[in-house]
């Protein structure tokens, strides 16, 4: 009978922690098109201007579970012109939709804040819409060092 | 979920003012991918929808995603020009809606 060497029984732990991490990830990340779509759903397929966007989230996020997200368009809230809907998707995770806000002149101010779950390391794309349908959007990478969708 | 969402909306207020409002929901937003010990699928549970009323007219409303942490905290801002009631509500996956009501005075 063969005996289990030291060696041995360390190449095996290694494939069987590589394989339980393979299959940890559930389904695939979405991809770059299913968060296009994603956008393109929001904007009607017009490109939204760089900018007037202010995203305020963690350069580093050690735990991905809970995030920490504030958002801030430049732009007045008045009843002749305000912003209307802000979109937040992420282009790395199982699924591209963060959240949608809606907002009205009695908002005050074109601004909100969340806590969301990231996956991994990826962009956050928000993009503003205005009442006259204008947009903004901007983007900003977190690093993620553990994930928060239970993968 | 019988627990009540925590709320932090200011008693009073100038008219005009500019007030922030924070809310923060007890809710697991299970995102349906997760699997339990057994290797099962965990199923989606989550709050998917978030309102706010003042006296009977909408100022902010969220359509959330699974990507929103549990126990979803909402950050918000409403202009106030007469004394009223805020309305909040959220609305979970299975059809649950929870709602509270909070007065406001502005002088």
């Amino acid at each position: 009978m063969q005996t289990i060497t030291r060696r041995r029984a360390l190449g095996l732990g290694a494939s069987a922690v590589l394989v339980l991490t393979v299959a940890d990830v559930t389904g695939a990340l979405a991809t770059p098109a299913e968060t296009d779509a994603e956008i393109a759903k929001f904007t009607g397929g017009k490109t939204p201007v760089q900018g007037k966007i202010a995203i305020d989230l963690p350069e580093i996020a050690e735990n991905g579970n809970t995030v920490p997200l504030s958002i801030v368009v430049d732009h007045p809230m008045t009843e002749q012109s305000y912003i209307s809907d802000i979109l937040v998707v992420a282009d790395g995770n199982p699924r591209p939709g963060v959240a949608a806000f809606h907002l009205t002149p009695a908002s005050g101010k074109a601004t909100a804040a969340t806590r969301i779950r990231l996956q991994t390391t990826q962009n956050i794309i928000v993009v503003a819409k205005t009442n006259s349908g204008q947009l903004f959007t901007d983007r900003k990478q977190v690093k993620v060092t553990i994930g928060g969708c239970g993968g | 979920m019988a627990e009540k969402p925590r709320l932090k909306v200011p008693k009073e207020a100038k008219k005009g003012e500019i007030i922030e409002i924070k809310t923060l929901l007890a809710h697991p937003m299970e995102t349906g991918l997760r699997k339990d010990a057994s290797g099962k699928l965990i199923p989606r549970k989550i709050i998917n929808k978030f309102t706010c009323e003042f006296n009977g007219k909408p100022v902010f409303s969220a359509d959330i995603e699974p990507a929103v942490a549990a126990n979803p905290y909402i950050q918000f801002t409403a202009k106030v020009e007469e004394s009223g009631t805020f309305k909040f509500t959220w609305t979970d996956d299975d059809g649950t809606v929870t709602s509270v009501d909070q007065q406001i005075k502005v002088a």
